[in-house]
């Protein structure tokens, strides 16, 4: 009896294991001279650079202070850290060997030419949506950038997550490969945005929640995560935005990186609505209209909250709380002001940031300001950092929290300002690789040197 | 309130939201720090709180109850400059001059952290102070030659 266990074992290993094996096995796909940059139609390399843009692509593939898409950006994990790689058309540490198949097998499967299983830190779980018109123009647009020499660090991954083959497992549970499927029942933009939003643009890269093993819950698509010690607020019908927002504010803020009634981009979102405010507007409206639909912003209950939301900045918070005398000293001259945003302060009843789910985001931009950035017209403040110390930050945020929004005191808020001090995790405060890193941001020692 | 500067302890009459520029200047004389927009985008209003610069002018008084303030007069004196005021001296740094007592605080912050700053350090910790002279590139030099970068040989460049 025990002898024909082991054996239906043996076999069963053998059966599962040869699956996997096979599974895990890509081929690779012959390399090719690099194609000339003549040979691609400029209209569409123009294409692909906006398409580009709209995924963010120069975000993560390139260092801080590193040139454009040559990689070597670390890219946190709560399994390791993962480095962007090189995708300017070098052939030896590029992507230039790498035929058009090669490369679109990389965005529908998470494979590269070689046949090895790429980490879902590249999304291909939303490049899969990818249309192959758009594959080529995204092509394109990459083989004729000027080529780079560089190769990526090192992943620096924790066992077993750095073994690839496992990846093939992980894809069997968690990617659905294939294109996007439109929705005849709603509109052509609505249709564009849907196409975006959820493949190139990767919304859901962030704004949704992630399961154990890094994958994003779909059944919870938009209810809100995390990124880079920043909380990617929720885009569903959970939004804490006290103002619903709308089509026509989501294109605003998607093209100029804030609204005066729902606040600013920052972190790793300045960087989006940075790429996006180069991108046609048609677009950006097709984004906005989907999202907007996502946010259901035009339920009675959400327009209920936006009016109690405008009358709540007119209610005064205790004023003996310890923090109020903090805000009135020290904030309330910009942000209880005249002037209008950007260069006056956001109306912080209006703000989504006292009513999120925690206030990490808050901190952050109370401890780092908004630093101003080159030629651009986006609001300004400075960072409180040495100016506040844990107490009077604490004080200030209860203060803020009770008078600008209708949300209950914030949890672990002694947690959070001790985590965004020390950095954990890396905090991203500028936006663009060009200009400096914040404290300990991401590369904050090679910028500039 | 009692307000410890430059290593002493000053008995302030002033309301508790002043800005700590105000009292400076207008209270203790320390006319160092410079107003310069209000809105901490120029820096020229920079001092030190414990170890880190802050600017002065959005620093009300009230968030200072046992904390140490540092202006440019805590670091030397006319006839005894410290050795960072002398660099600046040395290196002639300053053009109209507004913003140097904003820069030798922040450049201060700096060295008390990092005692040998890379260029790139420099000009990352300085990047929200300010100068429309446009003496940047002596101001960096001169935290150079603070932190020991520059001696007599490394200025044959000049």
């Amino acid at each position: 009896m025990l002898r024909k266990t082991l054996l239906v074992l043996i076999i069963a290993v053998v059966i599962v294991g040869g699956a996997a094996a096979a599974l895990a096995w890509r081929p690779a796909i012959d390399p090719v001279r690099r194609p000339a940059a003549q040979s691609f139609d400029p209209a569409l390399v123009k294409r692909g650079g906006e398409l580009a843009a709209i995924g963010n692509c120069a975000t993560c593939h390139t260092r801080p202070g590193g040139q454009p898409f040559a990689g070597g950006a670390a890219v946190p994990t709560p399994f390791g850290t993962i480095y962007s790689t090189n995708i300017t058309p070098d052939e030896a540490t590029g992507i230039g060997a790498w035929s058009e198949a090669a490369f679109r097998r990389a965005l529908h499967e998470g494979v590269d030419r070689g046949g090895r299983h790429l980490y879902p830190a590249f999304p291909y779980d939303h490049f899969t949506l990818i249309d192959d018109r758009d594959v080529s123009a995204l092509y394109a647009f990459l083989m004729t950038r000027a080529p780079v020499a560089a190769n990526a660090p090192e992943n620096d991954l924790r066992f077993p997550f750095n073994l690839r083959p496992l990846l093939a497992g992980w894809k069997l549970l968690f990617l659905r490969t294939g294109r996007f499927q439109p929705d005849p029942n709603q509109s052509t933009a609505w249709n564009h945005g849907a196409y975006l939003v959820n493949g190139l643009a990767h919304c859901g890269a962030c704004h949704t929640p992630r399961n154990t093993l890094g994958a994003e819950e779909r059944q919870r698509g938009f209810a809100g995560g995390e990124a880079e010690g920043w909380t990617a607020y929720a885009l569903d019908a959970t939004s804490p935005a006290p103002m619903a927002w709308d089509a026509d504010a989501l294109a605003f803020y998607l093209q100029n990186g804030w609204h005066r009634d729902h606040g600013v981009a920052r972190g790793p979102m300045s960087e989006v609505t940075e790429n996006l405010s180069t991108v046609p507007a048609a677009d950006v409206r097709a984004i906005a209209t989907y999202v907007a639909s996502v946010a259901d912003a035009s339920s009675d209950q959400r327009r209920r909250k936006a009016d109690s939301a405008r009358e709540q900045t007119k209610q005064a918070a205790d004023a003996r709380m310890p923090g109020a005398a903090i805000y009135a000293a020290a904030c309330a001259t910009c942000h209880d002001g005249s002037r209008p945003p950007p260069y006056g302060g956001i109306d912080l009843g209006l703000s989504t940031g006292p009513s999120g789910p925690n206030l990490r985001n808050v901190i952050n931009v109370i401890l780092w300001g908004l630093p101003a950035l080159d030629e651009q017209r986006r609001p300004i403040m400075p960072g409180f950092a040495g100016t506040l110390n844990d107490r009077q930050l604490a004080d200030l945020l209860a203060y803020v929290r009770a008078r600008f929004s209708d949300k209950p005191p914030a949890p672990d808020l002694e947690k959070h300002i001790r985590e965004a001090r020390a950095g954990e995790p890396r905090v991203t405060i500028h936006p663009a690789p060009t200009t400096e890193p914040g404290p300990r941001g991401p590369g904050h020692k090679e910028a500039r040197e | 309130m009692k307000l410890n500067v430059n290593g002493r302890d000053h008995d302030v009459d002033a309301e508790p939201d002043t800005p700590l520029l105000y009292v400076l200047r207008d209270h203790l004389e320390l006319n160092g720090a410079k107003f310069g927009c209000g809105l901490g985008q120029c820096g020229s209003c920079t001092v030190m709180v414990d170890d880190q610069a802050v600017f002065s002018c959005l620093t009300p008084i009230l968030l200072l109850e046992g904390r140490r303030v540092t202006t440019v007069e805590g670091l030397g004196s006319l006839e005894k400059p410290g050795a960072l005021q002398q660099a600046f001296i040395d290196e002639q740094a300053a053009q109209c001059g507004y913003c140097i007592a904003g820069m030798i605080m922040r450049a201060h912050a700096l060295l008390q952290r990092n005692a040998t700053p890379s260029r790139g350090e420099i000009i990352a910790a300085l990047e929200p102070n300010l100068c429309r002279c446009g003496t940047h590139m002596r101001i960096i030099r001169a935290i150079e030659r603070a932190a020991g970068k520059r001696t007599a040989v490394a200025e044959g460049g000049r």
